[in-house]
């Protein structure tokens, strides 16, 4: 070995000398993977598995805390999370008896109206699926068609494999699939993704589950017209619109987590706000929610800022009625609206 | 003649299962990977032709082992070696580097000696497979 004061001037620290040879076996051991952990052996048929203690091994119900914790509403969707979760559980334990268990479709497709949390959760499933040990890294890789699609004559190929390698282990998550198809132009480089996607949803189950994601309508439609796409997805997930309730819950957990507070008046203002917002167009459930409470944020910045006087903790932290009244939303028939908000006018287009 | 070369040379051929495992070995330590394939077996040839680019951002093993594959499937009388990187000294630097094909027959080398002045020999080695053209070593396959 050289000595690391035989280099001089060299840059490279002394430990990073030994090229990594010294580590294996140290840091990076990682923890055991799952196929180690199944191939322990067969049990005794009489033998008792306690799924409530298998369960707790997993830590899924982290994952179940976190989603109903974080998430608001959205019940039929924790739903079949929770029933993927019971198969999968089950089918562990019924491959301890060694009982054939295929190993299930995971290809899943979300459907909903925009920001109804479709990517919160595929971020969610990769977790899940990873403790449970059918992923072996739990990442995500968000893909539109873009990623995906090329430009010329042979640049789609391999364009779509390297995102495919670079989410293998993971989650492919891929937004606005019905993208991947024009139906007006047959020769679209589109199509080459999706046989390329068939193929390897079909052959490499086990190295990656594909998650479409979109508009209801459009899905469907892009189902009906690449019918091998909607027959190798076994669970077709439907995110429903918030009501004004969950809204109003979405808002809070929002603001808190920035660290601000409503007023009593801001609260009832903010629902009232909400409510409006709805009926509007393009409404785009929690994540217009997110726009209005940034808006507010801006108003009431100026707001403090305007007032030239000294402000303590509250001043800082609280939202009041007149931050939500300057929306555009209010304009129409709120005389408390004040026009010459700047800010007003720059609520045009939706929020 | 068993070729050896590389991080593994001292070990028997690895099997695929213990080459994911190096594979991610590599990808745990941010190395990218890349697949080279040769069909001339001159220890002195380093610049080894390349399959594909170096993969970046992949997070696991199954994406690598896919190319290897493929290129097993296309080249499959080729020497094919999986070449990993540590970019972290600024510079490509090869980290791990090993053979994950050779041909199903290895010839071998022959000595050459030639005589030069003053009765000096000189030796050299010389690979019978290099007396055929390219893409006809290894019982012709391409």
């Amino acid at each position: 070995m050289t000595p690391p004061d035989r280099l001089p001037g060299s840059k490279i620290p002394a430990s990073r000398m030994n090229f990594g040879m010294s580590r294996p076996g140290g840091n990076s051991a990682g923890p055991e993977s799952p196929e180690e952990a199944e191939k322990k052996e067969t049990l005794a048929p009489d033998a008792k598995i306690d799924l409530a203690k298998e369960r707790a091994e997993t830590g899924i119900d982290d994952v179940f805390s976190a989603l109903d914790s974080e998430l608001v509403g959205l019940a039929p969707v924790k739903n079949r999370i929770r029933e993927i979760a019971a198969l999968l559980l089950v089918d562990r334990a019924r491959a301890q008896f060694g009982l054939s268990t295929s190993r299930p479709s995971l290809h899943m497709c979300f459907t909903g109206s925009p920001g109804t949390g479709k990517t919160t959760v595929a971020m969610r499933m990769a977790d899940l699926l990873y403790r449970l040990g059918y992923l072996r890294r739990g990442h995500l890789v968000s893909a539109t068609r873009d990623d995906l699609v090329g430009q010329y004559v042979g640049h789609t190929a391999p364009k779509t494999k390297e995102v495919l390698k670079r989410a293998m282990g993971g989650v492919l998550f891929i937004d606005e699939a019905y993208y991947l198809y024009r139906e007006d132009n047959e020769r679209d480089y589109g199509q080459e993704t999706i046989e390329i996607l068939l193929q390897v949803m079909e052959n490499q189950r086990e190295d990656l589950v594909v998650i479409l994601a979109g508009y209801k309508d459009r899905m469907d439609s892009f189902f009906v017209s690449n019918p091998g796409m909607s027959s190798r997805i076994a669970h077709h997930i439907d995110f429903p619109d918030y009501t004004l309730d969950e809204l109003d819950d979405i808002g809070k957990l929002m603001i808190r987590a920035e660290g601000y507070q409503f007023s009593p008046e801001a609260e009832k203002t903010f629902r009232e706000y909400l409510d409006r917002r709805m009926k509007q167009p393009r409404f785009a459930n929690a994540r217009s929610v997110r726009n209005a409470i940034e808006r507010a944020r801006l108003r009431h910045a100026s707001r403090l800022m305007g007032a030239e006087q000294t402000v303590g903790k509250d001043e800082l932290t609280t939202l009041l009625p007149e931050d939500f009244r300057g929306s555009r939303v209010f304009a129409n028939s709120d005389s408390s609206a004040d026009s010459d908000d700047p800010l007003a006018s720059d609520d045009s287009l939706a929020d | 003649m068993h070729i050896t070369q590389g991080t593994f040379s001292y070990l028997p051929d690895l099997t695929d299962d213990e080459i994911r495992k190096q594979i991610q070995y590599a990808l745990d330590n941010g190395w990218p990977c890349s697949v080279e394939f040769t069909d001339d077996p001159h220890p002195r040839n380093v610049y080894w032709e390349m399959w594909g680019l170096p993969m970046f951002d992949l997070e696991d093993a199954a994406g690598v082992l896919a190319e290897v594959n493929a290129c097993r499937k296309a080249k499959p009388e080729h020497y094919i070696r999986l070449n990993a990187y540590d970019a972290s000294y600024g510079k490509q630097t090869t980290a791990l580097s090993f053979i994950v094909q050779r041909p199903s027959e290895e010839p071998g080398f022959r000595l050459d000696r030639q005589e030069w002045h003053d009765r000096t020999i000189r030796y050299t080695l010389h690979p019978y497979v290099a007396d055929q053209p390219h893409g006809e070593r290894y019982n012709g396959h391409k």
